[in-house]
């Protein structure tokens, strides 16, 4: 054979396993134009449907006249909350236990919600169906602000729940109250808070954004009334879920619904909830018989579908005066909408906010959410984040930063003496997480040395001197991060959604020649998994990872898994991937041993093959394995090579990182300008560094455009001020910085390749990299804390309120 | 995102086009690049029955550079502002403008014609003009007439052209040899509207100024304009600040537009100082 003159390593690159960086396989066809996302299917006599939505973020509705709509041509339907009554489909379970309106049920609680179904023969009809459609609305009072919704004479919002004193999370105490949420020792937090030398006391408000995926949400639902199976394509991160959640709504049987997500375009939390549009098109396919596709255009997508953070989190922290913490307190306002419609595992109403304490060694600490009804948009979702890690790792991170200038300290060495130490872990935090591994102290001094920290420092300094002696105009501004993050969700025991444990799986098959074909329980959304999860078995059974074939999103062929959202895939997935990869290779050692004369103990793996311990000249190649899997009678074994895995991981994993930012402002314009972006990941093992790479370009790039300039804006009225995109920051290639990228290993301890997972971590870090740069620009002339997104006025606001303009 | 239904028509010549015009009254509108035109279709804010195209009409073509003057057909791309050599040299700030305004896609259809007919204040190319002093010419039903850009604008898409004139094409003086030229544009990302821009000449004992975005209309300040000409930079911004009235949006409230017009303003006159010769 000719590979047998090769070295076990060149044999191994050959493989293109972990720690290579392989292309990614996607980008063929994506390159090309020749993805499928749900746009482009097209189905025989498929029909097109749009909803009428509200123009008021607060009213009844007191009539819908569809007489009009069903006058123009191609216009065959129109559907409203009377129609999905009987079936019991005008409302709908949300993901946190709540319930949402699928059309308005007698009145509408945010600007944008869907009132009615327009199903036409195509967009073009569709979209006259729904400027046709005449509502009478009769207007109610508003409230957008969290704090006046919790108010004793605030507009009553839900009244479908008058009465209901016990909401999904406990207690209700006020009529837009949805429940209150408290973790760790709130009497010893308050007694460390009352003794310590130094307590800093801050708002930190994490404004309202959007994931904005490039593809909106959509779906095409097939009905086939013959064989009773529905096919439901859709831009869905959980596929399985979805399957699961539309037979329990409809009724249905779970094995006649068929559920594939195709492309998907970008997801980032967008795509994990159920929204109105999927059930809508269900029911039109079943109503009319046809295909139904229904796809938000831009606007529809910025307005209803999947809002995130929105937090206003009032911390204090606390410390000796020589700055060692003492103690973390933390009350959040969350401002859900119309709906508490957040995509958290069922335990963690405020998702892991517990994780606040962040990187440090915090004795003692009290976190409590109070969730509360808006007139706005539902959603919170995890914008590429796990679960309100984002927000966490922001509060940490500002009241770090608060906490430094309370003491006059360098916020470089504060956090420095407050890490978590390498021979801390596994560390139990404070509120309740226990920290799998970490290495910070490492991270952070190569980060500090990597950007000359002190050389900054001191060239700041020399700034602020030319500043104030009117040379310059533009302030330097550092801004530092270390976080943590808590990802791979999770373990069944205290992780699930709607009751469905958060497990992942993979099934690997290996044909007769010695190529395979892998499914998982994930999918896919533009992360690579084709690319990656192929070079873990590749590494694992010593298949070439181009010859492997890899599958995801199809519920009758893929198995059973939650999906992708909050890194999980990688530690959940990619586990059962490398779990499922040893049960073959297992198999594979007794074929080997058979065929090789040997006892099983006696042969042992070697990149590709099997081979006779202390003989290397006697071995046999997988591809040689796989071939006798299915042609020899072997005793005891039986014939093929297949495995699958279900991976309960037994812990989450701990990504970290340290990121610095530095930053020049123009005082007079509020315009900044990034100099040097520096990301230190440590996500464990490496499985692909160029997919690392890019996974945190556009995560810091997410990041850069939520600190600087994106949101979602309400005014009073309830009207929403930033529904496209000339007001929705989205960077171009222009405006977006330019990153140095860098990182430390330190593998998960549990997890079967010692992976961590990435996929967020840029987004949860950079975000307070790029805001305490800001922020640290104007430190020297008295800024504490301002808020987000730091735009050209606001930050103009900072030097203005500073009286730098005078 | 989806316009109404309306007829497409593409006349070939200019009098074909005012047929229309006049035949379909307020159902209809000429349409150039489309780029200010079709996403007010799109989001239903336009209703037209008629939409005329212009893109085959010769006349409306074509940059011409005279001795002391520039004439640009109003069908002339911001493109081609940006790529005609002969123009650059002539009025140099014309490209430097074009440059700042949406991202190439937009600039290969949009018209200077469109940018200035539309009456949007957000638009870069009034204001220019107005500092330019350019004039605009308009064929109707009754013939042609000339309005100087200084007078063209009322309010936020009104100006003095009516419904059935065609604005054909825009005449530049060209400013004089070593007149300093500027326009610097404070805008968000790219693709951006101004949150403030201005457009400065000065040299030779005269100067003009006018401004984008901060009014209902292009501010052209003659006062602002002949404190400049005097070397009073500061009468120049004050002057400027008292013509113009901005409002809040999502660029941000009054005090800091107002703070940035003069910023920018200041900015430009150094940059067209700094040209002069
Ligand atoms: C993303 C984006 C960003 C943009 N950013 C900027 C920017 O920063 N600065 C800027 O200045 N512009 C900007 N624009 C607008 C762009 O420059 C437009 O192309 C321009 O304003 C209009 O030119 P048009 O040829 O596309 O006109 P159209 O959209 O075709 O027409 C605009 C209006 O003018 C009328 N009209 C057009 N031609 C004539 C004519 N010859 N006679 C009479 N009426 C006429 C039309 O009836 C219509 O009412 C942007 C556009 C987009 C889509």
């Amino acid at each position: 054979m000719k590979d047998e003159v090769q070295s076990p390593e060149d044999r191994s690159a050959k493989l293109k396993g972990m720690g290579c960086s392989r292309k990614r396989v996607e980008d063929v066809r994506f390159t090309q134009g020749r993805g499928n996302y749900v746009d482009d299917i097209k189905l025989d006599g498929m029909l097109v449907g749009d909803f009428v939505r509200s123009p008021y973020a607060h009213a009844r509705v007191a009539s819908i006249n569809a007489e009009a709509a069903l006058a123009i041509p191609g216009v065959l339907a129109v559907i409203t909350a009377k129609d999905l009554e009987p079936l019991g489909l005008h409302w709908m379970p949300t993901l946190a236990g709540d319930k949402q309106m699928v059309l308005a049920d007698g009145k509408v609680l945010f600007q944008g919600q869907e009132v009615a179904f327009v199903v036409a023969k195509d967009r073009y009809a569709a979209a006259d169906g729904v400027a046709a459609v005449e509502v009478d609305y009769e207007e109610l009072p508003v409230v957008t602000d969290p704090f006046k919704a919790m108010e004793p004479d605030a507009p009553v919002l839900r009244e479908d729940l008058a009465g209901k004193t016990e909401g999904a999370h406990g207690p209700r105490r006020h009529h837009n109250h949805i429940f209150t949420w408290e973790v760790g020792d709130k009497d010893a937090t308050e007694k460390v808070l009352a003794e310590a030398d130094v307590v800093a006391d801050e708002m930190v408000y994490y404004h309202r954004t959007h994931p904005m995926p490039l593809e909106t949400c959509g779906a095409v639902a097939s009905m086939d009334k013959v064989t009773g199976k529905l096919t439901l394509w859709g831009t869905f991160q959980a596929p399985h879920a979805v399957r699961t959640v539309a037979s329990l709504i409809s009724g249905i049987a779970e094995h006649n619904i068929r559920v594939i997500s195709p492309d998907i375009g970008g997801g980032f939390g967008n795509k994990v909830g159920v929204y109105p549009g999927y059930i809508c098109a269900i029911v039109a396919s079943i109503v009319t018989g046809k295909p139904v596709k229904w796809v938000e255009s831009r606007m529809d997508n910025l307005m209803s579908t999947a809002f995130a953070r929105d937090y206003w989190m009032h911390g204090k922290i606390s410390a000796t005066k020589e700055g060692k913490i003492t103690g973390l307190w933390c009350h959040t306002t969350a401002d859900h909408g119309g709906f508490d419609a957040c995509a958290d595992p069922t335990k963690f109403p405020a998702g892991f906010m517990n994780i606040c304490t962040g990187s440090y060694d915090i004795p003692v600490a009290f976190l409590s959410v109070d969730g509360v009804y808006t007139n706005k948009a539902p959603g919170g979702v995890a914008y590429r984040c796990s679960f309100r890690v984002t927000e966490a790792a922001y509060f940490i991170e500002r009241m770090i930063e608060v906490l430094a200038i309370k003491l006059g300290m360098d916020a470089a060495e504060l956090r420095r003496i407050n890490f978590i130490r390498k021979d801390q872990f596994p560390y139990q935090s404070a509120l309740g997480w226990e920290y799998d591994s970490g290495d910070y102290h490492t991270a952070w001094d190569k980060a500090l040395k990597a950007v000359d920290y002190d050389g900054l420092r001191a060239e700041q300094a020399q700034r602020i001197e030319d500043f104030k002696a009117g040379k310059t105009r533009k302030l330097l501004g550092i801004g530092l991060t270390h976080f943590t993050e808590i990802v791979g969700a999770g373990p069944v025991k205290n992780c699930d959604i709607l009751g469905l444990g958060m497990f992942d799986s993979c099934e690997i098959r290996i044909h007769p020649t010695g190529s395979a074909i892998a499914r998982l329980g994930t999918i896919s959304q533009g992360q690579g998994h084709a690319t990656t999860f192929a070079q873990i078995i590749a590494s694992e059974i010593g298949i070439p990872a181009d010859d492997i074939t890899l599958e995801e999103g199809d519920t009758d062929t893929a198995p059973y898994g939650l999906g992708t959202y909050g890194s999980r895939s990688t530690p959940v997935a990619g586990a059962a991937t490398a779990m499922a990869a040893r049960k073959i290779r297992a198999k594979a050692q007794m074929i080997a041993a058979y065929l090789l004369e040997v006892h099983d103990d006696d042969v042992e793996f070697e990149v590709d093959r099997f081979v006779v311990k202390g003989a290397p000249e006697r071995f046999k190649t997988m591809k040689e394995i796989a071939f006798a899997s299915y042609n020899q009678a072997i005793p005891g074994v039986e014939p093929g090579l297949e495995a699958v895995s279900y991976y309960d991981p037994p812990n989450m994993t701990y990504p970290f990182g340290a990121y610095i930012c530095v930053m020049e402002i123009d005082v007079d314009t509020g315009e900044h300008k990034v100099r040097t972006f520096y990301a230190l990941d440590d996500c464990g093992t490496r499985i692909n560094p160029m997919i690392i790479e890019g996974q945190v370009h556009g995560g810091a790039t997410e990041g850069y455009a939520i600190a600087m300039g994106q949101e979602i804006a309400y005014d009073d009225m309830g009207n929403h001020k930033t529904a496209t995109l000339m007001d929705f920051f989205v960077p171009t290639a222009w405006e977006t910085p330019h990153y140095t990228t860098d990182h430390t290993v330190t593998p998960s301890p549990h997890h079967p390749i010692g992976a961590k997972g990435v996929g967020e971590s840029p987004n949860v870090g950079s975000v307070p990299a790029f805001s305490n740069a800001v922020h640290d620009a104007f430190r020297a002339f008295g800024l504490v804390q301002s808020h987000m997104p730091h735009d050209q006025w606001r930050i103009w606001r900072i030097a203005e309120n500073l009286g730098l303009h005078s | 995102m989806i316009p109404a239904g309306f007829e497409y028509h593409r006349p070939a010549d200019l009098s074909s086009a005012i047929g229309i015009l006049l035949e379909h009254g307020d159902e209809a509108r000429v349409v150039a690049g489309g780029h200010s035109l079709i996403p007010m279709m799109k989001l239903r804010m336009a209703e037209l029955a008629h939409v005329i195209d212009l893109q085959d009409i010769g006349e409306l073509k074509g940059i011409e550079l005279g001795a002391s003057t520039v004439t640009l057909g109003a069908m002339v791309t911001q493109h081609e502002l940006i790529t005609h050599e002969g123009l650059a040299k002539a009025i140099p700030v014309i490209r430097e403008a074009a440059l700042q305004i949406a991202d190439p896609q937009v600039r290969y259809v949009g018209t200077i014609g469109g940018n200035v007919a539309n009456g949007d204040p957000g638009n870069d190319m009034p204001g220019l003009m107005q500092c330019l002093d350019a004039t605009f010419t308009l064929f109707g039903p009754d013939g042609t007439r000339d309005v100087p850009a200084r007078d063209f604008y009322q309010a936020a898409y009104f100006t003095s052209r009516s419904d059935d004139e065609i604005l054909t094409r825009i005449t530049i003086p060209v400013p004089a040899a070593g007149t300093g030229q500027a326009y610097v544009k404070q805008k968000r990302k790219i693709g951006d509207y101004a949150t403030a821009a201005a457009a400065v000449l000065i040299g030779n004992g005269t100067a003009s100024v006018a401004m984008t975005n901060l009014s209902d209309t292009p501010v052209y300040s003659a006062e602002a304009s002949e404190a400049l000409a005097n070397g009073d930079i500061d009468g120049c911004v004050a002057a400027m600040l008292a013509s113009i009235d901005p409002q809040e949006d999502m660029r941000g409230p009054i005090p800091f537009k107002r703070h940035v017009a003069a910023v920018i303003l200041r900015r430009a006159i150094d940059s067209a100082l700094s040209r002069k010769s």
